[in-house]
């Protein structure tokens, strides 16, 4: 790293963003000590959000790419930096918080037992939406992996907060085994790909590994294994975050256990922020080792769509049914990056995936339980199921579910033109299997029998499920909002 | 941009928009009742006489009913319910005027629709039937390359008008009935519309797509809630078959994308295959040939068919057969032929080898069913082998029968469809043992309807149903360019066959149901109301008109097949 001046100048307006999420966790947990409301609470953790929101909106429409703690790059004249502000970020950023909001939302409904301390739970929340934001925004691997660990750590406080719960318990152990191992296997690859290469800045080692191609040291002899291992090892870390198979297995209990929210947060930003790393090292640190990681990212892709399907045509409780189902929206993500070039289209997804997602939780919040027990619910509660069914059709992929529709369309379309036929024809199949649960369970809101179990939740929770169907049904209308923003 | 065509799926929009602001304040019993009906058969308690003065039909009580126990329920005891006088007049008297509230919104709907189908066709100019006209081109998801891109030719404009009158007389049907849920019906029916209507006038491969697409839950629910005994199975296997054929249909049209990078369908049928291989041409036809072939529906993946027609209701086996399976037909006279040439030319002998075979199938099928519906259904089965045959040939004379027979057996099947469910209502039982015999004695008008229906399917010469199917064997005997004549001679033969056993299958089944000793023990009911007469005579008419006078088809497709063959006139 030569020899030059290490004194970095911070810029602030960059990571305006996460400094005020940090900052509103702090104050919440210190509001919390004197004024102990858990409307305050909240209130404040919205307001944050919001802000940071605000914050987001207006760098993007700076549209400049903005870069800092820099250190000098490969070529004369260029900066390497751990934290750059560009559209990738912003699109995370802007995700991660507006679902933060959703959860915010859904979380005053879960409080409002008040069994959970709100201070802690919003601090916890903020402390992840940080962490989320953090992440797509990290160019080294060192940041990687502590943003990474900042969005998983206070979830495993989060879904233990319901402490009288034996279920959230063990969903909590579960969650904190399967995290440490994943975060140690994945700084084992980080330590290889490290010691290959000497730098932690992704460009920096791209640059190492392209140029290394004519190192024998590092292809010949034993470098190409060490960089394989180094590339599987990482990889198989962040399947643990995103869920994929063959490290899925925690996902039922988990979901399940935990309270709604952190069920929703888990599906949706923790899933978020994990795609973005596997993005981020894949396209920006080991863009010339494609050969390497595209067949198993196939593999692994094609094994994640099959097996949550199939996993989630048994299930009968409406969490659980949701977190199979989830696994199964991971392949989807997953398979247009085994195209190498195929980011943009899992992003897509991403996104359509985050509303439609969301807004099922959003409608569990308020009807937890058995999927039975959804049983003619749109007598009870009509715009609910009606809410619900678009959901659910959406994640199905059918009209008028029109954004999870189009939302295949760009994933197929990614691989028809990619040449991955195979996956494509696995995926289609796929799809038919994901629509017999999805229907199976709209048709029971659509059954008579109005008895059933009561709603809970509050207006925030209303409020929750109003927001993801206006953005779900604006997705459906105008799909060209995400594909522009994506580009 | 042109209104005409956007009013044409905007109505039906707006139809189901009034539908929905159209809720009741209060939670009528229709939910209780409704609830009794999804989940369990009804029992024989609930086939009580409906209240007097709602409606008219006696409906037969399950124990007095010869029918084995086992069969399908009958479908009065489902339409009388919330009417019955189970629950004393107040409620039931209120169900019956929201029945009629919704019903008048869907029955105005959809006679606007069918009228500005009709000021469609004419305003259409017949003098270049070839060409796409009235087009809208307007910029939808520019991210996808999909425009909102609509027109019509002289191949889609009678198909249009077929959905627009089909969907009419179906709420004609519905006007003079009590539903459950005539709301929900009526919503999913002009639902239905929509996508229908959409998918014949769509000129972008995605925007077909997506309205093909679109028929697939309300139909789903047309069957699941509304049909006979085992719906919930036949909708699942409808929905998840026709699933499958369009995940594999968009695969094909995707590849259709990635070889020329448009998804515009004038723009590729001008081409005639020009820059797409031979080899992803065969491939792109192959899997949007299987995911049309699901819905038209082709031998072997015709199976979820003859479940959805007999469990469905009656309004909705009438649209399944007079259009949706249309949908399947036109894809392949609209998309896999002109635009993928070669890859047709290649597999045009299975799809002539698979159609014959569906022919021979549905008839020799046909024999052996003892359900009215049932049969009906696999009656559809061979006559869209005429239909795929038609294409196969590849040769003007081909496809203009298989164009002609796509329209003839939407009205003659529609009516079938049509009859089957008033004999159902008033026997409760289709079967046929069941039915005895003598329909012509005692339902004298209803049995004259079904031998004439019959006689229309069967391809007597003057009806409808004769000219499709007797010029898709000319075709067959004269195949296109490159296509081997001996085999399309061997399918000729085959296909001349069917008709020979479709003629005696429907013979037989005439003869069991209309003739003979009538069932005196039977109570049968009323003959033909007024309001089925009206949604049953303007079928009736068309298949006159149609079988006296081809031409008047005929004359309107056949610029347009020429133009997608790339042949002179």
């Amino acid at each position: 790293m030569g020899g030059g001046p290490m004194i970095q100048s911070i810029d602030y307006w960059a990571i305006a963003g996460p400094l005020v999420l940090a900052l509103a966790a702090g104050l919440v947990l210190l509001l919390d000590a004197f004024v102990p409301s858990r409307w305050v609470s909240g209130a404040v953790t919205l307001a944050a959000i919001v802000a940071a929101g605000v914050v987001i909106a207006v760098q993007a429409a700076q549209g400049t790419t903005r870069g800092t703690f820099c250190i000098p790059g490969s070529a004369a004249g260029s900066e390497s930096c751990s934290f750059v502000l560009d559209r990738f970020t912003l699109i995370f950023a802007g995700l991660t918080l507006a679902a933060g909001a959703v959860i915010v939302l859904l979380s005053m409904g879960e409080l409002a037992s008040g069994r959970i301390p709100a201070g802690e739970w919003y601090f916890l929340l903020l402390s992840t939406l940080t962490g989320a934001v953090l992440l797509p925004a990290s160019r080294d691997l060192i940041m990687l992996v502590v943003s990474l660990e900042l969005v998983s750590l206070p979830v495993f406080a989060l879904t233990a907060l319901r402490r009288f719960d034996g279920r959230a318990s063990e969903a909590a152990l579960k969650l904190f085994l399967v995290s440490v191992v994943s975060t140690a296997i994945m700084l084992f690859g980080v330590s290889l790909l490290y010691g290959l290469t000497g730098s932690v800045h992704l460009d920096l080692l791209a640059a190492h590994l392209r140029d290394g191609v004519s190192q024998p040291a590092l292809m010949g002899g034993d470098g190409a294994g060490v960089l394989a291992v180094g590339v599987v090892l990482v990889l198989a870390g962040f399947t643990f975050k995103v869920a994929a198979v063959p490290f899925h297995f925690w996902v039922g209990d988990v979901y399940q256990g935990a309270p709604i929210p952190v069920a929703a947060l888990l599906s949706v930003i923790s899933k978020a922020a994990g795609f973005a790393g596997v993005i981020l090292i894949l396209t920006q640190a080991l863009p010339n080792q494609s050969w390497l990681w595209t067949p198993i990212v196939a593999i692994v892709a094609a094994l994640t769509m099959t097996v949550g399907n199939v996993l989630a045509l048994r299930q009968r409780d409406a969490v659980r049914m949701l977190a199979w189902s989830s696994v199964a929206q991971s392949g989807y993500i997953l398979a247009p990056l085994a195209i190498g070039s195929g980011a943009a289209a899992s992003v897509t997804y991403l996104v359509f995936y985050a509303a439609m997602n969301l807004g099922a939780f959003a409608v569990v919040t308020r009807f937890p339980g058995l999927i039975e027990s959804h049983r003619g619910l749109v007598w009870r509660s009509p715009v609910a199921a009606l809410a619900l069914a678009f959901f659910l059709i959406c994640l199905a992929g059918l009209p008028p579910g029109l954004a999870g529709l189009f939302a295949k369309v760009v994933v197929f379309r990614e691989l028809v033109d990619g040449g991955l036929g195979w996956l494509a024809v696995v995926m289609a199949i796929n799809t038919v299997i994901g629509l017999y649960y999805y229907l199976a369970w709209t048709v029971r809101l659509f059954a008579g029998r109005p008895e059933g179990a009561p709603s809970v939740g509050s207006r925030a929770v209303v409020t929750a499920i109003g927001l993801t169907a206006a953005v779900a049904v604006a997705f459906s209308l105008a799909p060209q909002l995400v594909l522009s923003a994506v580009g | 941009m042109n209104w005409l065509l956007i009013a044409l799926l905007a109505v039906p929009g707006l139809g189901t928009l009034a539908l929905l602001a159209g809720r009741p304040s209060t939670q009528t019993p229709a939910p209780a009742t409704a609830a009794s009906q999804i989940e369990q058969p009804p029992s024989p308690a609930l086939a009580e006489p409906p209240a007097p003065g709602t409606e008219p039909t006696p409906s037969p009580a399950l124990a007095e009913s010869p029918a084995p126990v086992t069969e399908p329920t009958p479908s009065p005891s489902l339409v009388a319910a919330p009417a019955s006088g189970i629950e004393p007049t107040p409620s039931s008297a209120r169900a019956s005027d929201r029945s009629r509230a919704a019903t008048r919104i869907g029955l105005v709907t959809s006679g606007l629709t069918l009228v500005l189908s009709i000021v469609l066709a004419a305003v259409f100019d017949y003098g270049s039937a070839g060409r796409m006209q009235l087009e809208t081109n307007l910029a939808w998801i520019p991210g996808l390359d999909l425009r909102f891109h609509l027109g019509v030719d002289g191949i889609s404009l009678p198909l249009v008008v077929l959905t627009a009158l089909l969907t009419f007389l179906c709420f004609g049907y519905l006007a003079g009935q009590t539903t459950p849920r005539p709301r929900a019906l009526a919503f999913a029916l002009l639902v239905l519309e929509i996508g229908m209507i959409g998918t014949f006038l769509a000129l972008d491969l995605l925007l077909f797509f997506v309205f093909f697409e679109v028929v697939l839950i309300p139909m789903y629910f047309v069957i699941a809630i509304w049909g006979g005994h085992d719906r919930r199975a036949a909708a699942i296997k409808f929905i998840l078959y026709t699933l499958l054929g369009s995940a594999v249909l968009l695969l094909g049209l995707l590849v259709i994308y990635a070889q020329t990078g448009t998804l515009d369908m004038v723009q590729l049928a001008a081409r005639h295959g020009a820059g797409i291989a031979r080899t992803p041409q065969i491939l792109a036809f192959l899997a949007i040939g299987l995911g049309l072939a699901v819905k038209t529906p082709m031998w072997p993946l015709h199976t979820w068919l003859p479940d959805a027609h007999t469990e469905a209701p009656t309004v909705g086996s009438v649209l399944l057969a007079g259009v949706l399976l249309k949908m399947g037909t036109y894809g392949f006279a609209r998309i896999a032929i002109p635009v993928l040439p070669e890859g047709a030319a290649a597999l045009a002998p299975w799809l002539g080898a698979f159609a014959v075979i569906g022919i021979i199938y549905g008839s020799l099928a046909c024999l052996a069913q003892r359900d009215l519906k049932r049969m009906i259904a696999y009656s559809s089965v061979g006559h869209m082998g005429f239909v795929l045959l038609g294409f196969a040939t590849l040769t003007p004379v081909g496809i203009n029968a298989a164009l002609f027979a796509n329209i003839a057996h939407g009205l003659i099947t529609g009516l079938l469809f049509f009859l089957a469910g008033a004999i159902k209502e008033r026997y409760g039982t289709a079967d046929m043992t069941a039915l005895g015999g003598g329909m012509l004695a005692r339902l004298p008008h209803l049995g004259s309807l079904l031998t004439f229906a019959c006689i229309a399917s069967l391809g007597l010469p003057g009806l409808a149903g004769f000219w499709g199917e007797m010029l898709a064997l000319l075709g067959a005997y004269q195949p296109g360019a490159g296509q081997s004549r001996p085999l399309f001679l061997v399918f000729m033969v085959c296909g001349g066959i069917g008709t020979v056993l479709t003629a005696a299958y429907f013979l037989v089944m005439l003869s069991r149901v209309t003739h003979g000793r009538p069932d005196e023990t039977l109570a049968v009911g009323v003959d033909v109301r007024p309001f089925e007469l009206a949604a049953w005579v303007p079928l009736v008419a068309l298949t006159l008109v149609f079988g006296l006078w081809p031409k008047g088809l005929l004359s309107l497709t056949a610029p347009a097949v020429h133009l997608i063959l790339g042949v002179g006139p």
